[in-house]
């Protein structure tokens, strides 16, 4: 007889962190105590506030314990378990009081979420098919067989669902072109290769919930009448292919993949494709091609892959949050759908919040929530009292939103109007000690990496744009950069052959539009105002402040600062490498950064 | 089925255009605009990496690309707005940015797409630095051809022909991003991987990173040494095309002046190819008729085309039975010129030096190879001649290009020059000698010959019109006097591989089949005339059966120099003697 249930969330972050060393003491902790019997555990998917991790939660109460550590977690068992004491060192302390959060429904970060992509993830046990089928899994594809494929495209048309991947293109206009179009076989595709630099939601989900999205690729493969499906994570998630192929099995087993699905008469399967680590495999042409076992690379559009897809085949592909969408709006409705969100873009996004802000981690929240919301509410704030700048939204295809939009409903329309993309749901908090030139230039570089080669304006033109932003970080810039940033920006966007190429200059566009005083003060006064770039930046002592401990002096690594004992220390500038380790020592307030 | 017509606006003009074309064909076509392109290749290389076609589209926010672009029902085409012009100019600069600034010295200088492209666009000034870091080494491992990868434009041109057109798939592009490079498998270079030297590649390369191993500077020096006996043979694609690097009319005739050009270039005597073509025909039609005689392995593939021969050693070695055991005509020229004419003439062999005009850039690995040295054997018992005095059967290859080159390197006006006649007795040829210029040539000069000897009677046509055209696949039964031969055709390497596929199953209903290496044959040789217009081929070819209609004698067996040839030295086709000299072997090259 089972009396209480502990949910080890297991997701990559919580893991990273110690989870399965936590696990290993709980296991034996109840041994010991000898109700191994009458405790069982749940390793799930991810429960989000992964600046929390470990987490462990007791049912039927709902306690919430995090920062679990093997050295602290056996009074979980001994205490909690054995005594019915709550360890209360292991709860949430409120940002704002003192007081402690019993579970997750006291939690801000929690309440403010609304979790329709992530319903099971944490939830459910990402291995067991049973708890996915008790949460209502399969239900929705029960429910397509019933209706067909007709009724199930003019649901998915009327629920407004779009695309999650990044572009926000109607979901249902796609599964009409894939059904529309004439040729045979098609393909359903599954893109989780998820490549946006902090972003993780589809690994949760695959991780947390691979079922969703099993589920809603049959219901496509239904739907445009394809008999196949693939789906593409890349081979940095060894944790989500690992889950998705049990849940492959599972699925088999219970007859929701394979022939006569549920007696329906329809044949489906999925196989799994792992992608080789190349950031344009996320374009969608690019992707079939490496399916195909080709080199990705992508290529112009039209035809669309629901035209001429994997083989030249008509292939629908979409994400696999858009996939994760579906099965709850074949059983609930469109109009549930539509009952949160914005009118041009409802439901909800789950976003991987990272960066300068509390609660990091995966929240999923309606479409149309401000970004105040989502960084001061949920994220609860910037850490150490510093400024909030703006949030890099998209990724290194995307854009900065600044402060002054802070109340602006975030959706897929308003966030293009600011010169950046949705994406796929990366959202980086920027404090006031970061540089946007310096930010852009990272994104750059990351494109200037990841360009496949192809065409022209994307391989040549951003490692053009990379090296004019290298010299204004190093505070080489020349008046007329700016200038140049825009036009081959321009050119970039309106000539590159795929989306990378595309939005590849938007992160330095973005920039110049909302920081312009920012690059002006690199190039014209030689200075970062954030003190981030390197070259841009001096360290001197401020000779009324110094009292001549020696602690900088000792600690140089380049022995450029000398001085006599007790006397004002000297920084000389030449052998300087401005490694800040004299400002990290100095307990004086002596060293002056500028 | 009717063509749709679609009703578009270009530049403000309506315009009614089919369904199905591309913006680029519907400006081209109908507004007699003609935008800018350089990666593509009609058909081949349609991938849209450059990014210089572009044009502005009303209603879109990019500008797409005309080369991909389809039309659609009421589209706005703007072909010249300042956004397309400042888009082509940058990227055309950027690409110049990385590119070589040695056009002086270039081989291309006259010829390079991109410089034309840059002139064009007003292009004055590259306001981007040098990006890349190093200068990648030259590709110097082939025998045929070098590879430039600093002058590489990564416009795909070459990896879609090597695939596309050549299923030869020797070349791809490695690396990513600013760091990608058209490469070979592993690196290792041109010469050591399936490459078959065809030189397609260079005949589509925009810029000079693909040109032929030269080999001008060795026939200069030998030219100028009065030691040596420097003749020269010329394959019958040369004549037709070498008008065009002189400014003639595409399909010229160039035959007598080219003999004449040679001559004053200092060669002792100017002989033909098309001669050696004719003992080829005589050697292999009468292989072709012992094998329909005597039950033998059919059917019968011809061995001219020395990319072929790479290709079947490396692709499909199970074949390698059923390909002619003859020489090309380049090597039989070598071979009798060393021994039959040497010993007629009393010269000593180690004094004449062969240097043949190719259309071809494989003819340059195809002399290298082991076997060809047969004059040497020939000798070197007579002579007593050690091993290290060995010499090969012809000693340079000169593409039409590089003769060209020279001719006006020397000031020679090649285009005025009075008609000369080839010397004799190498200098004599059929008409059937000359088609081998051209696809089906081969065969139908075997024809001629082998209807003639089989059934002992006159042949009512001489032209086999079946066989002749420059579709890539061709086939036709030739009635024998009663008894059907059924033959093939195919030219372009790809075309090639499905009809050895069949052969490979077993399952080729065809006696004989001739393949050519490139597309139309020798006159579309990697060797040739760089040429814009999509015409060429059909020009050369006309040219060619033009002058094989006007030769007084059309079949190989009645060149009396032929005929003489087999009386004073080889006896009969396919003697003793004549496989000596006249054949090879072929190697299995699929492990390599």
């Amino acid at each position: 007889m089972i009396r209480n249930q502990l949910l080890i969330c297991a997701g990559g972050a919580c893991i990273t962190s110690g989870e399965k060393s936590v696990k290993d003491v709980l296991v034996e902790e109840l041994a010991k105590n000898g109700i191994q019997d009458e405790v069982q555990i749940i390793e799930t998917g991810c429960m989000g506030a992964c600046d929390l991790g470990p987490i462990v939660v007791v049912y039927p109460e709902g306690t919430f314990y995090q920062k679990v550590t093997p050295q602290n977690a056996g009074p979980i068992v001994s205490e909690h378990l054995v005594k019915g004491r709550v360890v209360s060192g292991l709860l949430y302390r409120q940002p704002t009081s003192e007081t402690r959060a019993q579970t997750r429904e006291e939690i801000s970060f929690y309440t403010l979420q609304v979790k329709r992509v992530l319903r099971n993830c944490g939830v459910i046990d990402p291995l067991s098919i049973e708890e996915y089928i008790a949460r209502d899994g399969y239900f929705g594809l029960g429910k397509a067989l019933e209706i067909g494929p007709d009724a199930i495209i003019q649901t998915i048309q009327e629920s407004g669902l779009r695309g999650r991947g990044g572009a926000g293109f109607p979901t249902g206009i796609k599964w009409k072109a894939a059904r529309d179009a004439s040729g045979s076989p098609k393909y359903v595709v599954c893109n989780g290769d998820e490549g946006d630099p902090g972003a993780f939601m589809d690994r949760s989900v695959l991780e947390g919930d691979p079922h969703s999205v099993i589920e809603a690729m049959v219901i496509a493969g239904f739907a445009i009448g394809a008999a196949t499906g693939y789906v593409y994570v890349r081979a940095e998630y060894p944790l989500a292919i690992e889950r998705l192929e049990v849940a492959l099995t599972r699925a088999r087993e219970y007859g929701f993949l394979g022939r006569n699905i549920l007696g329906s008469g329809f044949d489906f399967d999925i196989e799994i494709r792992i992608g080789a680590g190349a950031f344009v495999c996320g374009e969608e042409t690019a992707l079939l091609r490496s399916i195909e076992g080709k080199r990705g690379m992508p290529s112009a559009k039209p035809p669309f892959p629901a035209q001429a897809g994997l083989w030249g085949k008509p292939t629908l592909i979409n994400n696999v949050e858009t996939y994760a969408n579906v099965p709850p709006i074949l059983i609930n409705g469109a109009e549930w759908f539509r009952s949160v969100g914005t009118a041009k873009s409802p439901g909800t996004k789950v976003f991987a919040l990272a960066g300068k802000v509390q609660n990091t981690g995966l929240v999923e929240v309606p479409m149309g929530t401000t970004l105040r919301e989502l960084v001061f509410d949920i994220g609860g704030g910037i850490p150490g009292g510093k400024a909030f700048k703006g949030a890099q939204t998209g990724g290194p295809s995307g854009g900065i939103i600044t402060a002054d939009y802070l109340d602006m409903p975030i959706d897929f329309d308003s966030v293009k109007e600011l010169g950046t993309i949705m994406g796929s749901g990366g959202l980086i908090i920027l404090d006031e000690d970061n540089c946007m030139v310096d930010v852009a230039k990272f994104y750059l570089a990351f494109t200037v990496d990841e360009s496949c080669g192809k065409c022209t304006p994307c391989r040549e033109g951003t490692k053009q744009m990379y090296q004019i932003m290298e010299r204004i970080t190093d505070g080489k810039g020349t008046p007329n950069d700016i200038g140049k940033l825009k036009t081959l920006g321009r050119v970039i966007q309106q000539t590159s052959l795929c989306g990378l190429g595309q939005s590849a200059p938007n992160p330095v566009l973005s920039t110049i539009r909302f920081f312009p005083d920012e690059y002006r003060a690199h190039i014209e006064d030689r200075k970062c105002p954030a003190h981030a770039c390197l070259h841009l930046l001096t360290y001197s002592v401020v000779s009324e402040k110094c009292v001549g401990c020696t602690a900088c002096a000792r600690q140089c690594p380049v022995q450029a600062i000398t001085g006599q004992v007790k006397k004002a220390h000297v920084i000389d500038q030449a052998t300087c490498i401005k490694c800040g380790s004299c400002y990290e020592v100095c307990r004086f307030d002596a060293i002056l950064k500028e | 089925m009717e063509m749709r017509t679609l009703h578009v606006k270009i530049n403000g003009r309506d315009y009614q255009v089919p369904d199905g074309s591309t913006i680029l064909e519907a400006a081209s076509a109908y507004a007699n605009i003609e935008i800018p392109t350089l990666c593509y290749l009609e058909g081949i290389s349609e991938e849209g990496a450059c990014g210089v076609c572009v044009v502005d589209v009303k209603g879109t926010r990019n500008l797409p690309r005309a080369c991909l672009t389809k039309v659609s029902e009421g589209m706005e085409i703007w072909t010249n707005t300042a956004r397309v012009r400042e888009a082509r100019k940058i990227n055309v600069e950027l690409l110049l940015a990385n590119h070589p600034t040695d056009c002086f010295t270039c081989e291309r200088t006259e010829n390079c797409d991109l410089r034309d492209l840059a002139s064009e666009l007003g292009v004055r000034e590259v306001e981007f630095p040098r990006t890349r870091t190093e200068w990648l080494p030259i590709d110097n491992t082939s025998l045929s051809l070098v590879r430039d990868p600093n002058k590489c434009i990564l416009c795909r041109r070459c990896v879609n022909v090597c695939a596309k057109v050549q299923s030869v798939y020797a070349i791809d592009i490695a690396g990513r991003g600013s760091n990608s490079t058209v490469s070979t498998f592993l690196n290792e270079g041109l010469g050591n991987v399936e490459c078959v030297n065809c030189g397609q590649c260079l005949l589509v390369c925009p810029t000079g990173a693909l040109t032929e191993r030269s080999e001008i500077p060795d026939v200069w020096k030998v030219l100028g040494d009065p030691d040596k006996i420097v003749v020269v043979e010329t394959a019958p694609a040369v004549r037709v095309a070498i008008g065009e690097e002189f400014g003639m009319p595409d399909g010229t005739q160039a035959t007598g002046k080219m003999a004449a050009a040679l001559r004053s270039l200092g060669f002792n005597k100017v002989f033909d190819t098309d001669f050696s073509a004719d003992l080829t025909i005589m050697e292999e039609g009468f292989e072709l008729i012992g094998r329909i005689k005597n039950g033998g392995t059919l059917p019968l593939i011809t061995s001219c085309s020395p990319g072929w021969i790479k290709f079947a050693e490396t692709f499909f070695p199970g074949v390698l039975d059923y390909v002619s055991s003859c020489k090309s005509p380049q090597q039989m020229f070598g071979t009798v010129t060393k021994t039959y004419w040497a010993e007629k003439m009393g010269f000593d062999p180690r004094k004449i030096v062969v240097v043949s005009v190719m259309p071809c850039t494989a003819k340059k690995f195809e002399k290298e190879r082991p076997e060809m040295k047969t004059a040497f054997h020939y000798w070197q018992e007579k002579m007593s001649l050690k091993d290290e005095e060995a010499f090969n059967d012809v000693d340079f290859v000169l593409t039409t290009r590089e003769a060209a080159r020279m001719i006006r390197e020397a000031g020679i006006d090649f285009a005025n020059l009075p008609d000369e006649d080839f010397d004799k007795p190498l200098g004599e040829s059929s008409g059937a000698g000359v088609i081998f210029g051209a696809t089906g040539g081969v065969m139908e000069a075997a024809l001629r010959t082998a209807y003639e000897v089989l059934t002992r009677k006159s042949l009512p046509r001489l032209d086999f019109e079946d066989v002749r055209g420059l579709e890539g696949m061709k086939s036709a039964t030739i009635d024998i006097d009663g008894t059907p031969l059924r033959v093939a055709i195919a030219n372009g390497l790809g075309n090639a591989r499905i009809l050895i596929e069949e052969v490979q199953k077993g399952e080729s209903p065809y006696q004989f089949i001739e393949i050519m290496t490139c597309p139309g044959g020798c006159l579309g040789g990697g060797g040739q005339p760089l040429s814009n217009n999509p015409d060429i081929k059909k020009r050369r070819a006309e040219a060619i059966y033009r002058e094989d209609a006007g030769k007084p004698i059309r079949k190989s067996h009645e060149n009396p120099e032929i005929q003489e040839i087999y009386k004073d030295f080889l006896g009969e086709p396919n003697s003793e003697k004549a496989h000596h000299l006249l054949h090879t072997t072929y190697h299995d090259r699929s492990g390599e």
